[in-house]
């Protein structure tokens, strides 16, 4: 099960039983609900291919006392309507849930257009967004059904790419210490790089929520290990810079930012896989960086 | 019809609380009559139903110019005479945008334009959802037809046939390339009833806001005098 079904089958479980939610969708896995919407006509709205149009309906629906639970490819949701994402949503004082499908480079193969590395550092443009990066379905569901209730803003983001198990816990979670270093693993980065590291003597913390950061979680795990910090993000590098720069102010400390290169736009297709090695996020090149940084 | 402790004649004089210059900027003020009928005789709100699920709803999308908005929100109650006063102002709560976190009775914060029709569409949805029978009624300007997001949601309102969701456009001719064969016609062609009138007729604009026009989404085209 891919976490888009994750999220459909989730959603169809949730709208049985809470009848403020609402689903909005701009064509995009309108397949994949056709029952939900059968047995829900009024809470399941397909706007077509309108997009700006999308973002407005759930500010609107949020006004009515709704819970809007907004998706499409991450491209379309977060980038084209951003200024629906900061005035409809935000500006009005109400929340939504945003789930987005397609991640950076999962439509490796569909080229720019269909691809959206730099979602996460627009959402972190606007105050009072949760922001959620699952690395496994079990994981994407359990978020999905967290960020449900009340009027939050959250945005959900998943992906094809997975890990092989799911890690259910709350903050930054320590699945490897080591002395040397800390490398914090966002989302679907984690197994590769617990590959990477294998031989190396650093700490490896887990997030699949970044923010609201953990700051309290990473300076306990630099305390106890070294002020040396690899960030692996599977969105633009250095998305977290600025986060890691605010919970370390007090500690001189080190850090290299991995994820999808900021210095040019990579004009290729094939598999994630390639894109993966053309952004160093493979399991070579995140060794490579982390040892170079390191010195070892 | 209604009688109200302040009324119609003393927008002008709360309007000149914020421009300084009654006679001239209230008669310049485009949306001021609209914005009476509807307060006064066709909306169902009041400053006592502001957090009543079941009130009517009136968006304003077209943000700017707003001191006939205010000057109405403080004729019926919503805010007091004195919020006027030093509009805009860092103490003030009134921006040259209203912000609906601060005005009470301010359903939407507005400004950049082309949001307020879909956001008009999310709350027909989420009162269908809820069955809640309330009117929803959004103004718009000509010239903010002009952003694309307008077309998304008036064809998706025509497909819909939202009954419960009015668009009144105040037209005063400020749209740089204007619209050929009339604004209404692109609402009509959506599956919109569409009423061109007088926008400074009160009587027009009534019977335009109050006729029936089931199993569709009503556009008032309210034309004024054009602005240059």
């Amino acid at each position: 099960m891919s976490m888009r079904d994750a999220f459909a089958s989730t959603m169809d479980e949730a709208m049985a039983v809470d009848p403020r939610l609402a689903l909005v969708l701009a064509d995009i896995s309108v397949d994949r609900v056709r029952p939900v919407q059968r047995r829900h006509p009024n809470r399941v709205i397909n706007v077509g291919i309108r997009e700006q149009l999308l973002v407005g309906v759930a500010g609107g629906l949020a006004l009515s006392g709704m819970r809007p639970v907004v998706h499409t490819f991450a491209s379309f949701l977060v980038e084209r309507p951003f200024e629906q994402v900061k005035l409809d949503l935000g500006h009005q004082g109400v929340g939504a849930v945003l789930v987005s499908s397609g991640a950076s480079y999962d439509m490796s193969y569909a080229g720019r257009t269909h691809q959206s590395p730099g979602d996460v550092a627009l959402m972190d443009s606007l105050p009072g967004w949760t922001v959620h990066v699952p690395g496994h379905p079990a994981e994407a569901r359990r978020l999905l059904c967290e960020s449900l209730p009340g009027d939050s803003s959250v945005y959900l983001r998943l992906s094809e790419a997975v890990n092989a198990e799911p890690f259910i816990g709350v903050g930054f979670q320590a699945l490897r210490r080591g002395s040397a270093g800390v490398v914090l693993a966002v989302g679907p980065m984690l197994d590769r790089v617990l590959a990477a590291t294998a031989t190396l003597d650093v700490t490896v913390l887990y997030a699949s929520t970044v923010r609201p950061f953990d700051a309290a979680g990473l300076r306990a795990a630099v305390d106890a290990s070294s002020a040396n910090v690899v960030l692996v993000e599977p969105y633009l590098a250095g998305t977290s810079a600025h986060q890691v720069a605010e919970a370390l102010d007090d500690r001189p400390h080190r850090l290299r930012s991995l994820g999808v290169r900021r210095d040019r736009e990579v004009r290729i297709y094939g598999g994630m896989a390639d894109h993966d090695v053309a952004h160093g996020l493979d399991e070579q090149g995140i060794a490579a960086s982390v040892r170079a940084f390191l010195g070892r | 019809m209604t009688t109200t402790a302040t009324g119609y004649h003393e927008l002008p004089r709360l309007i000149g609380l914020m421009t300084g210059d009654e006679k001239h900027a209230a008669a310049a003020t485009s949306t001021v009559d609209v914005l009476w009928v509807l307060y006064d005789r066709v909306l169902d709100i009041s400053p006592r139903k502001i957090g009543d699920p079941r009130r009517d709803r009136f968006l304003l999308s077209k943000g700017h110019g707003p001191m006939a908005y205010y000057a109405v929100l403080a004729a019926k109650g919503f805010i007091r005479e004195a919020d006027l006063l030093g509009w805009a102002g860092v103490e003030s709560k009134l921006g040259m945008h209203p912000d609906r976190v601060r005005v009470p009775g301010v359903e939407i914060s507005s400004g950049s334009l082309g949001h307020g029709l879909g956001l008009a569409i999310g709350e027909v949805y989420g009162l269908r959802a809820q069955r809640i029978g309330a009117r929803v009624v959004v103004l718009v300007g000509d010239a903010e037809l002009d952003e694309g997001s307008n077309h998304e949601a008036i064809a998706l309102a025509g497909r819909e046939g939202m009954a419960a969701l009015t668009a009144v456009v105040v037209d005063n001719r400020s749209a740089s390339h204007g619209w050929p064969g009339g604004i209404g016609r692109r609402f009509e062609v959506e599956g919109w009833t569409a009423r061109t009138v007088d926008g400074r007729d009160h009587e027009a604009l009534y019977e335009a806001f109050t006729a029936p026009h089931p199993g569709r989404p009503l556009a008032v085209i309210a034309e004024v005098e054009a602005k240059n």
